[in-house]
This record gives C-alpha cells, structure tokens and sequence, in this order.
C-alpha cells in the first residue's frame, strides 16, 4: 500500500470525513447565525405557513359580505372574546370592512398574493435582466452601448412613477401592476449580471475553455453565469421586498389589483380615508406589508452578508 | 475639475434625448381617446376632429415629436388638455409644493440618519446599535403611505387639543393668505412671461417666501403642515442612510490611519467626526442620489394621503384622464431633475475624492 493509501485507510477508521464542504453549506451555516436573518426567516416561514393554511384559518370567506349571514355593522370594531367582547357577539378579530367582509380573513388571503407578488415579479426581472447583462456584458461594443442606454433611460425615472405610467399604458390591474413593477426593475438586476461577467469574462478559466473550443453558449452557461449567481441571489431576496412594497403602493392608488381582491395595499386604500374612524382596517394591512418586506430585508442582508464573508462585520 | 463636469455632462445628453422620446412615446401610448376623455363620452366625431387638429394630434406622430422638441426647446411645455391652462403655468403651480416636500424630507432624513449611523458605528454591537439598526431595518420596510396615514391618526386625533397636534392635510391653514414677497418688496412684476413665471414660483414656496418677507406667523404654519408628510416621506431614507453611513463608518474606522490617528493622541471625537466621516462621505453620497428617485415616487404616495396638489398627485391625475401634455412635460421634468441631481451627485464624488478625476 502506497503512503497516501495508508493515509486515507487511517482517516477512514477514524471517521473523518473527506468530503468537501460547498460553499452553500457554509452559507446556509453562516445564514443561520445571524440573528437578524433567523429573524426573518422567522417571519418568513410564518407568512408561507399562513399563506398556505389561509383557507383553513381564515374563519369567513374573504370575498363574500357578512351581510345576511349574522348582523354587521359596516367597519364594526375588532370583537375578540378572550378580550372581553360578548360572548354572544361574532366574533372578529380585525373587524369588519366597509363592505361588511371580515378583515382577518381577508388579511389571511392577503398573504398569498403578497407572496406571489414579490416572487413572480423577481423572477421575471431576473430572467430578462440576466439575459440583456449577460449579452451585453460577453458581446461588449455597440450592443452594450445601446442595451445600456436604453436601460440608464429606464433608470432616469423614479421606479414608482414609470411604474404608475406603464400600468395606465396598459390599463389597471394586478397583472398588469406587477409586469409594470417587474420592467422597472430589470436594469438593477442587467446592471449586476453585465459588471459579474464583465469580470468573469477576463478569468483564466474562461480563455481556457475557448481555447478547447467551447462554443459561447457553453461559456456563457457552464462557466459565466454560475459565478454571477451570488450578486443575483443577494439583489433578488431584496428585490422582492421592494416589489412588494411598489405593487402595494399601486395597488394603494387604486391601479394594481382590483377589488374584492384581498390585497392588502388595495384593502388600505379602500379604507384609508377611514383612518380617524375605522383606523384598525389601515393599521393591520400595513402592519402585515411592513412584516413581509422587514422578512425579505433581513433574509436578503443575511445572505449577503453569509455569501460575502469579507462584510461579515459591517451590515447588522 | 472642469473637464470632468463638461464630460460628465455630455455623457448625460443621450439620456435627456431618451426620456423626451420615451416620455413622448408613453403619453402617445396611453389607451384611449384624449378628445373624449377631455370632451365627454358624448362629443360628436366633427367636434372630435376639430379638437385634434387643434392640438395638432391628427398629424403623423413624428412630426408631433418634431414639434414637440422644439416646443420643449422653448421652454414652451404646451396646453393642458382639460385644464385649458399652460402646462408650465401648472408646473409652476404645484412643482413648489414637491420641491418644498421633498426637500424637508431629505434634510430631515439627513439630520437624523447621519448622527444615528455615526453613533450606532462608533458604538458597534452595543445595545444601542442593535436598538438603532432594528428600527432603520423596520424603517426601510415601512410603506409610506401607511406611515403617513397612521402619523395623521396619531398627531391629528389622539393628540387632538395638545400643544404636539399636527394638521393632517394641506398646505397652510384654510383662509391664511399671506402676501408673496413680489407684493412686500413692492416688486413692478410683469403680468406674462418668464419673469412672473418665476416670482409666482417662489412665492409659492412657502417656506422661502416667509422667510423672504420675514413673515414668522406663515413660516410656522407652513412648517406645521409639512412636519408630518415630511416625516412620512423622510423615513425611508432615512434609516437607509443611517444604515449606510454605519458600514461605510466601519469599514474605515477599521483602517490604519484611523488607529494612527488615535496613537498620535487626537481625541476620539476628532478622529471619528474629521478623519473617518470625511473617508465615509463617499459611498453616501450615492446612497443619497439613488435616494432621490424614490423620494420623488413616494411623493405621490405622500401627496395623495396628505391631500396636497403636488406633481405626483396632478400626474397621477393627469394620467387618469389621460391629459398628454401634463403626463408629458410632468414625466420630462421629473427625470431631468432626477439627471441634474444626479450629475450634482457625481460632481460631489470628485469634489469629496480628488482620485475620481483621473478615471
């Protein structure tokens, strides 16, 4: 038996191991010491709890007046039992909305579509705003010139405002708002992808593999992108807290998703000029945006902070 | 230093030529029928076509773009389609009432932000550290408008008949007419023109104009209204420039310089306030020109829930009812104000670090 046989052999009998460890499991590691990102993973595992036991925990159906069903008063104040409300009263949590629906319910469905929101509009701005970075950054020359200005145009404008302009483009609507919140967010992710490749592209590894003749796709898939992931995980987790924040906001302002939606932005534009009467239907929707961003921030602060160990020290 | 600024400068003309194209493009986009939506559902097709022509929307769309470049070019931001009123008289109407909001916001969120995030840095891992960062993480995640609703709930109802209440919407009080500087001074302003253009446009920022006339009764009303939008709006960037202040503060209170500093006997204060905080200056003022955007998105979130006729609240309006010149010379004004500031951001960076020049 040669030397590093034995050596082997002798790490085996004493069980350790030899495989190595990836750099997703020192994240994940990582992740799960820091306190403000177990916060909100907390929090997030809550909200995806609750968005997929809605229909289960929400005591009345969230799309359908109360009206028939057992007294309402229009935007009745929270009865909770264990608080001391009657017990001979319905009861309801959050209290009743101008439409006479229980807006605990209501704010339980909420969380589903919050969720998707944030998630969908993500994933569509990534996957184009990779595709124009990383032809822009591998191309280079007039192509990144024109792609790259086009997007500093779309940058000259504050985000919420181009977003208000291309959802009355194409009218109203949830679909609509978050195609809208998803364009307006395409040159961050663009902007990361073409600097990553940018530095990538320069690599050894890279020249290597067109030096064996690799095709641009391969290089583009196998070797460039793989090393861009990092950034676009960190920019995605928050991206998806600000898109929740802009659908919100549309939604809010009556242009994103339609009523009896439960939405929570649009369920505190219904009500907000209600906010000296009925302020428990404002304050639990913006309690729950709030709590949903606050979990993408956090989540997304700690992978950055897991993924790049160099700032450890510096984002709390 | 000159050089950089014309560079700097020239660069930003393609973009300016964009947003008129892309703002042009939109406003043309906009589903529906401006004749209409100006006139009424019921409008004839005679009325209708008349209409158009006088505006010019019958001719080929880059003949419209011609026209409108050229108008812009002037100075000449055309006439709203339902307000029957200029476009510029309209800007210079309601711009004031953002400037003045957005403005408040970010000196309030600087005057705040800063010094926690010093404290907060200089204080590494302290309790008050762990205090101030949960509260900037929850201030980043607060949307405005709830803010501003729940601020309006708190100061104008529950302290209701305390000396802390706070109006929750407008400007000045009702009936609180104050004279415009023009009018103290005795100016000889002209009826028309840029001239009056811009003496309107000061005098209606309140705050200028009372300190102008030395009218402190309207300064603290003014300031009374714009306490809570200001907060509402102020929040975000506020715990974002906190939060960036405290790493770019850590990363260079790590440096050998600073302990050098420290070893030769300044005082900590000196140390951290004239050697550390000038070197951190740098990644904040980015901060603060991307912050800028979203100050001026949330002011439509702010205006509509304080009820204040500003831009966001008249472009959002605008767009509703589809008025092409307003959603027009609205977007184009917004975004070069957006580039200008911008380009005074960069022009920061190469005063605050003398390296950026020679890129």
């Amino acid at each position: 038996m040669s030397q590093t046989e034995e050596t082997i052999a002798k790490l085996d009998s004493e069980n350790i191991s030899l495989m190595s460890v990836s750099l997703w499991q020192v994240t994940w590691r990582r992740l799960f010491r820091r306190k403000s990102a177990l916060v909100g993973m907390m929090i997030l595992g809550f909200l995806i709890f609750i968005a997929i036991t809605a229909q289960w925990l929400a005591p009345y159906d969230p799309y359908i007046p109360l009206i028939g069903l057992e007294p309402v008063t229009m935007r009745a104040k929270p009865c909770i039992h264990l608080l001391g409300c009657p017990a001979d009263k319905y009861q309801h949590l959050m209290g009743i909305d101008g439409n006479g629906r229980d807006e605990f319910s209501r704010l339980l469905y909420g969380a589903r579509l919050s969720l998707v929101i944030g998630l969908s509009t993500v994933t569509f701005a990534i996957l184009i705003g990779t595709f124009l970075g990383a032809v822009a950054g591998y191309v280079g020359g007039w192509l990144d010139n024109v792609i790259m200005r086009v997007l500093d145009v779309l940058l000259a404008f504050p985000s919420l405002l181009l977003a208000i302009a291309i959802v009355t483009m194409l009218g109203p609507g949830l679909i609509n708002a978050l195609l809208a919140i998803g364009i307006v967010s395409i040159p961050s992710y663009a902007r990361v992808v073409r600097s990553s490749v940018l530095t990538v592209r320069e690599t050894d590894y890279v020249s290597a593999s067109k030096a064996i003749g690799s095709n641009t796709l391969t290089i583009l898939f196998r070797h460039i992108l793989p090393n861009v992931l990092t950034p676009l995980i960190v920019q995605g987790t928050l991206g998806i807290a600000s898109a929740i924040l802009d659908a919100a906001a549309l939604s809010f302002l009556g242009l994103g998703a339609q009523p009896p939606t439960p939405e929570w932005g649009s369920m505190l534009g219904a009500e907000r000029n209600q906010v000296f009467t009925a302020p428990y239907l404002v304050f639990y929707p913006g309690l729950a945006i709030m709590l949903t961003v606050l979990s993408f921030n956090l989540l997304g602060d700690g992978l950055r902070d897991a993924l790049d160990p160099r700032l450890s020290h510096v984002n709390g | 230093m000159f050089t950089y600024i014309l560079r700097r400068f020239l660069s930003s003309i393609p973009v300016l030529i964009g947003i008129l194209f892309a703002t042009f493009t939109l406003a043309r986009l906009l589903p529906g029928d401006p004749c209409r939506a100006v006139l009424g559902e019921r409008a004839t097709d005679a009325v209708c076509d008349e209409f158009l022509h006088r505006h010019g929307l019958d001719r080929p769309i880059p003949v419209q773009f011609a026209v409108y470049v050229n108008e812009i070019a002037h100075g000449d931001f055309g006439v709203s389609l339902r307000y029957s009123e200029t476009v510029g008289q309209i800007l210079v109407e309601r711009l004031p009432t953002t400037i003045e909001l957005t403005f408040c916001a970010l000196i309030l969120s600087l005057i705040f932000g800063i010094p926690i995030g010093i404290i907060s840095a200089v204080r590494h891992n302290s309790w008050v550290d762990v205090l101030t960062m949960s509260w900037a993480n929850i201030g980043v995640s607060m949307p405005v408008f709830w803010l501003g609703l729940m601020l309006a709930f708190v100061f104008s109802l529950l302290l209701k008949g305390t000396p802390l209440w706070l109006p929750p919407s407008g400007r000045l009080t009702a009936g609180n007419l104050a004279p415009t500087f023009a009018q103290v001074w005795g100016l000889k302003v002209p009826a028309q023109g840029a001239l009056a253009a811009m003496v309107e446009f000061i005098g209606r920022l309140n705050i200028l104009n009372a300190i102008l006339t030395g009218n402190w009764s309207l300064l603290g009303d003014a300031l009374k209204h714009l306490i809570l939008p200001s907060m509402a709006l102020g929040t975000i960037p506020m715990a974002l420039i906190a939060r960036m202040t405290r790493s770019s503060m850590l990363d260079v209170l790590d440096q050998d310089f600073i302990r050098t500093a420290r070893a030769k006997g300044l005082r900590k204060n000196k140390v951290v306030l004239k050697h550390a905080f000038r070197n951190a200056l740098l990644p904040l003022a980015t901060v603060i020109g991307l912050e800028l955007g979203g100050l001026l998105g949330g002011a439509v979130l702010t205006e509509t829930v304080f009820n204040l006729s500003g831009m966001g609240r008249t472009l959002y309006d605008a767009i509703s009812a589809r008025d092409y010149g307003i959603v027009q010379a609205f977007t184009v004004v917004i975004a070069i104000f957006f580039v200008v500031l911008n380009l005074i951001v960069d022009i920061s960076y190469a005063y605050l670090d003398p390296r950026v020049q020679l890129k």
